[in-house]
């Protein structure tokens, strides 16, 4: 079980430089390291989601009814975006763990994939609610498909940066986990203090993580809000 | 000269247009009534291509529109400006850059992804703006603008495409008398400095009348009438609208003597020759 001493809670390390079983010094006494991998943990989160938004970005025009230049081309980004997330995120880990080694890129990879087919999804959704109005403007004045979504298609930003934090969120979490088939961050960490059945280490990691977790929720929440208030989201 | 084939489209269900053929010598402004239902909107979509005709063909100055592919298609709408009903502006962007997308045809691909247009273009787009009394709007989001105001930005819009003809879909059926004056007024304007071919949907019978030098009658997809304002009489109307008579009869502008204020002159000789020195042929 885990202890927590009340008595010995503040106490520093001994003159021996041993922490002392029960105080906070001696849960934490890795410190150092769990903050190392937990700013790891959230740029893998991070670069996930921007690599797996920008191609979610890409698929969800082709991929929204609405918007598809043919129906083949919708279809195949359609099935594409489904296999993307279809198979969870600690998945594609194991096999990229083995296919280019273990460690942040492997994770990263994993996570980026999923989230293309996830946000991707939600971005085509959004397409295919957007108004066509500006896009038949668009093809009115001899615009090509491309110009048709680069300008007929703008009303949905406010929608999208709004998904891609909350897939960031998510991202944080699924990053968290990955580590346990030795795709970095602090997963590996976690996976590495249970299999030590150090049970003080295990309960710290996890606080480090919830509090991460948290940290990031409200931020995220504070700069969504800020995103949809401002563009009038409707 | 503008001249359709035996044009038809055909839904599922029903014949939205029949083997209408008309011809249209450059510079002509028409009116195309008919009551709900009876295929304008068709027609005039079917011309600029953003409706695929089931039958039938359309000519442009001897080329077959109809065949049209690819970049040659782009080339057609661009010439072929339309004006909708709904004005389908792009709400986020500033009035400028909306008339801009005028030119987008003429850009490449990455100077239209990353939003690049040259000065020449930006002041052409200004005087466009101007000719319409809107050029105080061109920094303002489209979408804080009012009706009537959005319809003169989507006609400035179709006038930097510099296109040959300008179809109309009801381009006043949302906007108030005094509004739907100004904007006819410019679309006149338009068709008569600058010659483009004017083709225009309109709801009320006065407007067209007023207005048009042609007037084109359209009942269940069919051409029941086409001829000038004059020939057009009150069997002939009652006949085009049926049950709906009554309703184009009243409505609307019912006297050009309505103080709208008409669109400016077109472009002087001078800033024709400002345009040419910025490598832009004015229309
Ligand atoms: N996409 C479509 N699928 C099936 N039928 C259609 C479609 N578009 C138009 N129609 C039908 O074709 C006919 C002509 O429609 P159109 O929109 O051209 O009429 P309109 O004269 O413009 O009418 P309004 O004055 O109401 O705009 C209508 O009966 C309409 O129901
Ligand atoms: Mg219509």
């Amino acid at each position: 079980m885990p202890n927590l001493e009340l008595d010995k809670l503040l106490l520093s390390r001994g003159d021996d430089g041993r922490a002392i079983p029960g105080s906070i010094a001696y849960w934490y006494s890795d410190f150092w390291t769990y903050i190392q991998l937990i700013v790891e943990t959230i740029f893998m989160a991070l670069t996930a989601t921007i690599i797996g938004a920008a191609a979610a970005f890409l698929l969800c025009f082709p991929a929204a009814r609405n918007l598809a230049p043919n129906s083949v081309i919708f279809l195949l980004s359609r099935r594409f975006m489904e296999i993307c997330r279809g198979v969870p995120e600690i998945l594609y880990a194991l096999v990229l763990v083995f296919a280019i080694g273990i460690g942040p890129l492997a994770g990263v990879v994993a996570i980026a994939i999923h989230t293309a087919g996830a946000l991707g999804k939600l971005f085509a959704e959004v397409n295919e609610n957007a108004s066509l109005r500006p896009v038949e403007g668009i093809r009115g004045v001899g615009g090509n498909w491309f110009e048709e979504m680069r300008y007929g298609v703008p009303q949905v930003m406010p929608n999208f940066v709004s998904y891609t934090l909350l897939r960031f969120e998510i991202n944080v979490r699924a990053s968290s986990i990955v580590g346990f088939v030795g795709a970095g961050g602090i997963g590996t960490e976690l996976n590495r203090v249970i299999s030590l059945y150090s049970d003080d280490r295990v309960v710290a990691v996890l606080l480090l993580i919830v509090l991460t977790v948290t940290l990031i929720d409200l931020l995220s929440e504070r700069l969504r809000t800020h995103f949809i208030g401002k563009e009038h989201f409707a | 000269m503008l001249t359709t084939e035996k044009l038809t489209k055909n839904f599922k269900t029903r014949n939205a247009v029949s083997d209408v053929s008309l011809s249209i010598p450059q510079g002509q402004m028409v009116g195309v009534i008919g009551r709900s239902g009876a295929g304008k909107s068709t027609l005039l979509r079917m011309v600029n291509r953003l409706a695929e005709p089931t039958g039938g063909s359309i000519t442009f100055e001897g080329r077959d529109v109809t065949a049209l592919r690819g970049r040659a298609l782009l080339e057609w709408r661009a010439t072929c400006a339309m004006v909708f009903q709904q004005f389908n502006l792009v709400g986020r962007l500033d009035v400028l850059t909306n008339v801009l997308t005028g030119r987008l045809y003429h850009h490449g691909f990455v100077a239209s992804m990353l939003q690049l247009f040259t000065a020449s273009e930006r002041a052409f787009a200004i005087r466009a703006l101007d000719r319409l009394g809107m050029a105080h709007t061109a920094l303002q989001q489209a979408d804080t603008l009012s009706g009537g105001q959005m319809q003169r930005v989507a006609i400035a819009r179709a006038l930097v495409q510099e296109p040959r003809i300008l179809l109309a879909d009801e381009p006043i059926a949302s906007l108030d008398p005094l509004n739907a004056k100004v904007v006819m007024d410019a679309l006149r304007t338009i068709n008569r400095e600058d010659g483009i071919t004017v083709v225009c949907n309109l709801h009320t019978l006065d407007t067209a009348r007023s207005y048009c030098d042609r007037i084109i009658g359209l009942k269940d997809g069919v051409l029941v009438f086409d001829g000038t304002p004059e020939m057009l009489t009150q069997e002939m109307a009652r006949e085009i609208y049926g049950a709906e008579a009554d309703d184009a009869f009243a409505e609307g502008l019912t006297s050009t003597s309505l103080g709208g204020v008409p669109a400016k002159q077109r472009l002087t000789e001078r800033d024709l020759a400002k345009n040419a020195q910025l490598g832009l042929a004015a229309s």
